[in-house]
Parts: C-alpha cells; structure tokens; sequence
C-alpha cells in the first residue's frame, strides 16, 4: 500500500507546488488523481517515484510510505527496485531503440531472465499490434503505438504499481479506450496497482475504483468513483456536464456564475 | 600502380588506429551526449602509465598493457566520479568547458610527474615489414590495425547484444525515461567514462609504440581524431572506423596525387572531406537523426 501524509514539495527552494497532500493507494485498486493543468498532479507522482531531484525539487514537509517502508529520501533507481514504475507524460519513447528493445530496457534491473521472456510475451499479448512492430524504430511509431510500448516497457519492470501519467493525450478516444481496457486487464489478471493521473476525468473514473480530484496543490475531494461520478462540482468542471446530465450549452449567459465549492 | 597500392595499404592501418581513438570520443558520447576534449590526455595517460610499468618497472611489455588496463579503468571512473559527476543535468556547454579544464589539468600533471623529454617503449614489434606482392606493411601497423578492429566488434557486440550496452543507448536518448524505468545515470556516466579511458590507453599505447611520448605533442592526436569522429558520425562505432579509414586514405592519397597544389595538403584534406560530408549529412555519414514527428 502507497500512502502520502500531508506531503509538501517545494521546487527551487521557493516555489510551494504541494500544499499538504495526503492519500492512499491500496493494493490491488486502480486509483486516479483528477484535477486541471497546474493543480500539482505531476508534482505529486514524480514526488512518488523519485523524479522530483533531478528537477530542482524536493519533499520538505510529511513523508510517503510503501509498504510502511519511507521513499520520498529514495531515489528513481531505488523506488523501481521497490516496485513502483512509473510511465512519464508525454510518452518519452527511447526513439533510437526497437519497440523490443525498449520493452527489454524496462526489465533491466531484474535477474529472473527466463520470466523476462514470459513478461514479454505478456506485453505482446496485451498490445497484439506491438508485436508485428517488434523490429521498427520506436522513434518513428504513431503516438498510440508509443503509450501502449512505454505502458507496456513500465510493466516488464513487474511491478506491483504503477504509476501512470495523463497516459490519454493526444490519442484518439478509440486507443484511449483500449489502453484503459489495457490497465484494467493487467490490474485484474496481475493484482497490481494503478495510480493514474488524468484530465479526462471520464475515461479515468470509468477505471478507477477510487479517484481523488485536485486543486491548486491540494486534495479537495475524493471518494470512490461512481460517487464522484454524480458530484455536481465534478460533472460541471470536469466533465462537462450539466445540471441534468446533457452536454453543457455554452449558450447559458450565467454559466459561468457557478463556482467551485471548495477552496484551493 | 604500386605506389597507389602501397598507399592504400598504409592509409587502411593508420586510419584503422585513428578509428579506434575515435571509439574514446564516440562511447563517451553515446552515453552522455558530451564530446570529451581531454581524450588526447586520456590517451597520453594510458600510454605513460604503460611506460611506467614497462620501463621503470622493468615488466615485460605484454604484462605492463594488461597491467595498464585496469588502471585505465580506475582513471576514467575517478575521472567521473569527482569531475562530470557535478555536471549532471548541466548545460552542455558547460560540461564541454570541464572537459578542457580537464585537458589542460591533464596535461599539467603530466608533465609535472614525466618531464617534457621524449620517452620511448622498449621495441615492441619487429622492425622488419612484412610483404605481399609489391606491397610492404610494417608489423607495427598490422598490429594497429588488427587491435582497432578488434576492439570495435567487442564494442558492437556490447552495445547490440548486452543490457549494460541497451542502458547506456537508452540514458543517451532520454535521461529523464531512463531514470524514470530506475536506470541509475550515475552509473551509466561513471562505466562509459572507465570504458572511454581504457580505450584511449589502448590507442595510446599504439600511438607511443609507433612514433614514442612526450607530453607536448603527443595529446594533439586526440583533436587530429576529431575530423575522424565527425565524419563518421559522433553517436557510430562502425561509424568511427570508417571514417578513421576514410581520414588514413585522405592523408595517404591526396599529398601523392593533388601534391601539386602545394605542400600540407594532408593535413588540410581531411578537414575539407568533413566539411563536404557535413554539409551534406550533418549528422555524419552514420551518426543517428533526431527523430521529429509531426
């Protein structure tokens, strides 16, 4: 189980980023962390898996735990080792390696080499269209080839969760559709964890167990996702969505007189 | 017909050398992205370090090289560990200018520790030259050649078909996924720096063996592989050797058949080979594109 207590993250040493946040991710549950651009949901998993030092920043307040063990002092190489991957924004493909090769690379820290095969195969079970890729230049793949290759070289490191950013943009709704089915398969087949952070919040609560929405560096509201489904706050500015469920018609002159009930 | 023969045989072996000081330049790159100016001194370093062993020592020549290797090693890992490591994540440029602080420091402590008089191994090839045909080839460059080609194929075979080799081509192309998947670049930066050196002190041990040491000299064969590195390509292995050939042959033929055009010209003609090539591929004849999708 992954749990962050009232962490804050401090870029440069002045810029606050996160203001106190605390959450869980139980194993075996598909979690997503909804919010708008700048809310501190990258801050958040990068704060998680290490990345934050290599970009200035750093966890100054509260602590994580995974498996009641601290990893926010650890770096990247060590909370893979521990079992958390995480698959970058923007699909940061080796662009010079194989498809293969990159799924290869994502298994180097293992030793089991006889299972690495059978992981591979998993993958390439998982995404049938990876495999007739196997030999082509990942650098030249289309956007939706290169997420389901990066989704599928953080899961040939076996770990038990992943950690998974905004894995939906710039794809077409279809290969959104099948990267979600994608991570529900392998949460189900696999038992292991999801943690995804999104700004589409629809395709992401249809997943997710649990979703957990921020804002402006902190978690304003939570809850499981059927519940969060038909919150007003997160229907209007997340989903867009109206009072009784149809298409939000920007025609209304007042719509803009609604706040968020929260504050950031 | 035979001189022409006689100059292609000798332009294979020297540039078969140049390829494989190139192999310095093009692993350090190909981890890192940055081109390391002090190769020369890390060469110029292997090669006393093998005369101190051979020499002062008074081991015998093949035991003093393979006693020279780890120290190799050791030197490109120090190297790393207490220069390039605090410029990770720093503009290149600036790595760039550490790498010719590097250099010069270098070349300082060279001289401070070995003095600036020429030194020689002890004769290590046969002085005679073998023949085929109407070609002659001295042993010394057959040897040459022979380790260059050598050494590039275990370097094919390491960056092809080992997980150290995919680590490394991974962290070169993107150093944030590579730490995202948990490789560590401190070790990728520090093993490629240890390998770089250990080449150079192969290369130069060659070098002293063919034309001697001295501390003044002698590094300059570092920035006269540079054309050779370029035109191959900064990120190639194959792309170092052919190049290296291409820049032997160069130096080789053009004084021969365009010495009409006045004296120098082989040291001039590689670099207009560069430029043509570069002009039309600027990445090299076989270094990697950036991949650009629109």
């Amino acid at each position: 189980m992954l749990v962050l207590n009232n962490i804050e993250v401090i870029y440069s040493n002045v810029i606050l980023v996160l203001k106190g946040v605390s959450f869980e991710v139980r194993d075996g549950q598909i979690s997503s962390l909804l919010g708008a651009n700048g809310a501190g949901k990258t801050t958040t998993l990068k704060a998680i898996s290490g990345l934050l030092k290599s970009e200035l920043g750093e966890v100054s307040d509260g602590n994580i735990e995974w498996d009641g063990k601290r990893i926010d002092r650890m770096g990247p190489d060590g909370v893979v080792k521990m079992g958390i991957a995480q698959v970058m924004e923007g699909r940061r493909v080796f662009q010079h390696l194989t498809m293969e090769e990159n799924l290869k690379v994502g298994a180097h820290l293992r030793k089991d080499s006889m299972n690495v095969k059978k992981d591979l195969d998993m993958v390439y079970d998982l995404f049938p269209k990876l495999k007739e890729l196997h030999n082509r230049i990942s650098g030249y793949l289309s956007g939706g080839e290169q997420q389901m290759m990066v989704l599928g070289r953080a899961l040939m490191a076996k770990p038990k969760l992943v950690l998974l950013d905004e894995p939906s943009l710039g794809l077409a709704p279809i290969i959104v559709t099948e990267i979600f089915s994608a991570v529900k398969k392998i949460n189900v087949e696999e038992k292991t964890s999801f943690l995804i952070v999104e700004q589409n919040a629809r395709a992401a609560l249809r997943v997710a167990g649990f979703g957990y929405v921020m804002d402006n560096g902190r978690i304003v509201l939570y809850g499981e996702s059927e519940k969060l489904v038909d919150n007003e706050d997160i229907r209007e500015f997340y989903m867009g969505l109206g009072d009784l469920g149809q298409r939000k018609s920007y025609r209304e002159v007042k719509h803009y007189k609604r706040r968020k009930r929260w504050l950031g | 017909m035979d001189t022409f023969l006689q100059l292609v045989v000798t332009g294979l072996a020297v540039g078969a050398t140049y390829g494989l000081i190139a192999l310095g330049f093009v692993l350090i790159y190909k981890a890192s992205g940055v081109l390391n100016l002090a190769q020369g001194e890390l060469m110029m370093f292997g090669a006393y370090i093998c005369f101190v062993f051979s020499v002062q020592a008074n081991i015998p020549f093949y035991a003093a090289v393979a006693l020279t290797l780890p120290v190799a090693l050791l030197i490109g890992a120090v190297i790393e560990r207490f220069f390039l490591r605090y410029m990770i994540g720093q503009p290149l440029i600036s790595v760039i200018m550490m790498t010719i602080g590097l250099m010069i420091l270098m070349r300082g402590i060279a001289t401070w520790i070995w003095g600036t008089e020429p030194k020689v191994y002890p004769q290590v090839f046969p002085q005679e030259s073998m023949s085929i045909g109407s070609v002659n080839i001295s042993y010394e460059y057959l040897w040459a050649a022979g380790l260059s080609i050598f050494f590039v194929l275990i370097y094919i075979i390491f960056f092809r078909f080992t997980k150290s080799g995919l680590v490394m081509r991974a962290t070169s192309d993107d150093e944030h996924a590579a730490l995202s998947i948990g490789i560590s670049i401190k070790k990728v930066l520090s093993q490629s720096w240890a390998i770089a050196a250990l080449t150079a002190a192969v290369g130069g041990i060659i070098i002293g063996a063919l034309v001697g040491l001295d501390t003044t000299s002698f590094p300059q064969y570092g920035l006269k592989v540079l054309p050779v590195v370029l035109l191959g390509g900064l990120d190639s292995i194959p792309g170092a050797i052919i190049g290296g050939i291409l820049i032997g042959l160069t130096e080789n033929l053009v004084p021969e058949y365009l010495g009409f055009l006045g004296g120098g010209m082989e040291e001039l003609a590689p670099y207009i080979l560069v430029l043509i090539v570069l002009i039309v591929r600027p990445h090299g004849l076989f270094g990697l594109k950036r991949i650009e999708r629109i």
